[in-house]
């Protein structure tokens, strides 16, 4: 087993991991992402013919199946690519990997039911440690950091109030998460700063906003539409409070059920929020010249075009 | 005497007179307010055992009601009611019939771990709250929750091709719940969408609800995954069943 709570250094090429939202309502995290890797010099490689990892759903139905899901994809970059490295950048499938690392890691009965699964479809076994995931905000942090992203910045993303929105998955539960509060430089369960840190960088003005791990509602964005838009009404109207004029995010689940429930408030309940949303992978791409349509920033629902132009940032 | 805190007990254990006259005394008015007394004697013995045989509620004997759970929870801001605290520990004293009191909204739970974040004995108040929501259903306290449809309908999904594809999950679902996809704020939504998006991409999406996305060489994964889903619910009948004999 390799020490938990120190990141791998070798981040130039990873085992991408995309997941089930980033080929669906999440494309433009998807595209966004792959642009920034090629201007960055970064190698995302996907991993081979990968399954859903359940998402907050599949658990429900059976947490070891879940676990299952999750190890399927973590022992194919393992075994077949020889990769020792994950990269989620989605937080519900970023929390599963993780979370099956740690069961497999800390639970025998997971361990058991995993091993005789493998058996049985003729994967091989998945062990603690064959490889760590990490989320997109790891990769860009590590691989890249602070000083280099403002010395590749063309376009300063000064002007742009931008508050940093985490959602649930990337921080919790924190037991999970053993390379999280480790002192200096690593990320924080309680006010997590990677996306803060990074578009700092690149000239924005990040402002103070309290609800960067509250619940926006995404496991129940259609079952239970009342609180889910109650929820992200509380995440919009706070960041409007804040100043932002962006809120960016780091989650295909969180950016579509901040975007939705904007527009069904909106409907609903007549109550209008100013802040646009954009995955911190566009804001990032915008900084370094990356044109918006190839960010798919026309993709998202939310329309922050108008916004772009008149802070000259397209 | 009034009663100090009378917010804290249940509006249908207070007896409440507005006009008593007891031997020519006149005490009516809140001296005559009166807490019903009662004395639990349905305890379900077996309670704890069987939401601990549901899927998240493993670790519920864990708990030692130090209320972190229901102090961080997102959806108790919203609702006092929803206390995941005060329900782990009727369910731990088999208080069967008071659990049943909310039991429409213990399905609301959104998943948000800030009770398993929290949790000083790590009993996964979440999973509990998930536990909690299968095992009403599976006695038929409460018809199937829309979330419960919404698990079916991705695992479903997940089962059959190892992937899931969006668009036919909420058709599904709106489907299976009766709700019409036609609702303004989805058109709105829907249009806001398709108005950004290129032709390309529209036709990809187009494509992917004819020619669903799939894991290739699944069938040994789904039948692994059946059996095992299998095991457990036969185990887990056997609880149930055991207990309504016993
Ligand atoms: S936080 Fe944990 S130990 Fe405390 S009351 Fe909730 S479930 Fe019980
Ligand atoms: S996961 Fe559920 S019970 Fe726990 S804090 Fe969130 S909403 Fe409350």
């Amino acid at each position: 087993m390799s020490d938990s709570t120190h990141l791998r250094d070798d981040l130039d090429t990873v085992a991408y991991y995309p997941g089930c939202a980033l080929e669906g309502s999440g494309h433009a995290y998807n595209r966004s992402t792959k642009r920034l890797a090629r201007k960055l010099g970064l190698k995302l490689v996907e991993i081979d013919n990968w399954n859903c990892c359940g998402a907050m759903e599949v658990k429900n139905i059976d947490p070891d199946i879940q676990n299952y899901l999750s190890v399927r994809n973590m022992s194919i970059a393992k075994h077949k690519m020889g990769l020792d490295v994950v990269m989620a950048p989605c937080n519900g499938c970023y929390h599963n990997l993780k979370k099956a690392e740690h069961d497999v890691t800390h639970r025998e009965d997971t361990r058991e039911t995993l091993k005789k699964m493998a058996e049985k479809t003729g994967q091989p076994e998945y062990k603690s440690g064959d490889v760590e995931t990490i989320h997109a905000l790891d990769w860009i942090k590590h691989a890249i950091g602070e000083k280099n992203i403002t010395g590749k910045v063309k376009k300063s993303l000064a002007g742009l109030k931008i508050a940093n929105y985490y959602g649930c998955m990337y921080t919790r539960p924190r037991h999970i998460f053993p390379e999280k509060d480790q002192g200096e430089g690593s990320e924080s369960t309680s006010k997590p700063h990677f996306m803060d840190d990074l578009l700092r960088a690149a000239g924005a003005e990040i402002v103070d906003f309290p609800l960067k791990t509250a619940c926006c509602g995404g496991a129940h964005t259609l079952s239970d539409c009342d609180t889910s838009t109650q929820l992200v009404l509380n995440i919009l109207q706070a960041a409007e409070a804040c100043g932002a004029d962006v809120i960016a995010t780091e989650c295909p689940t969180c950016h579509s059920g901040l975007e939705m429930h904007q527009v069904r408030a909106q409907e609903t309940l007549n109550i209008k929020t100013q802040p646009v949303m954009l995955y911190f992978t566009q804001l990032l791409g915008l900084a370094f010249g990356i044109s918006p349509r190839q960010l798919g920033i026309h993709e998202n629902i939310s329309q922050s075009m108008g916004l772009l132009r008149q802070k000259g940032l397209v | 005497m009034p009663i100090h805190e009378e917010s804290l007990i249940r509006p249908e254990n207070l007896r409440k007179h507005d006009e008593l006259n007891i031997d020519d005394v006149d005490v009516s008015g809140h001296w005559s307010t009166f807490i019903e007394s009662r004395a639990v004697s349905d305890y379900n013995e077996q309670l704890e055992q069987e939401v601990a045989a549901f899927p998240g509620g493993a670790f519920i004997h864990r708990c030692w009601q130090c209320g972190a759970c229901t102090n961080s929870c997102t959806v108790n801001a919203i609702n006092p009611d929803f206390n995941p605290r005060y329900w782990i520990y009727l369910v731990r004293l088999g208080m069967e019939q008071e659990l049943l009191r909310d039991k429409d909204i213990i399905w609301q739970c959104v998943s948000c771990h800030k009770c398993t974040h929290v949790c000083p004995r790590d009993v996964e108040p979440e999973g509990v709250m998930k536990a909690l929501s299968h095992w009403l259903e599976a006695k038929g306290h409460t018809p199937k929750s829309q979330s419960q449809h919404f698990d079916e309908e991705f695992y479903q999904q997940v089962l059959e091709t190892g992937k899931i594809e969006e668009g036919r999950i909420v058709r599904n679902f709106f489907n299976r719940t009766g709700q019409p996809l036609q609702q303004p704020w989805l058109i709105r939504m829907v249009k806001n969408m398709i108005r950004g998006l290129p032709i390309l991409l529209l036709t990809r999406m187009g494509l992917a609800t004819l020619f669903r996305p799939k894991t290739k060489d699944w069938s040994k994964s789904k039948a692994s995954i059946e059996e095992l889903i299998e095991m457990k619910e036969s185990a887990r009948k056997q609880i149930l069943e055991g207990n309504k004999s016993s």
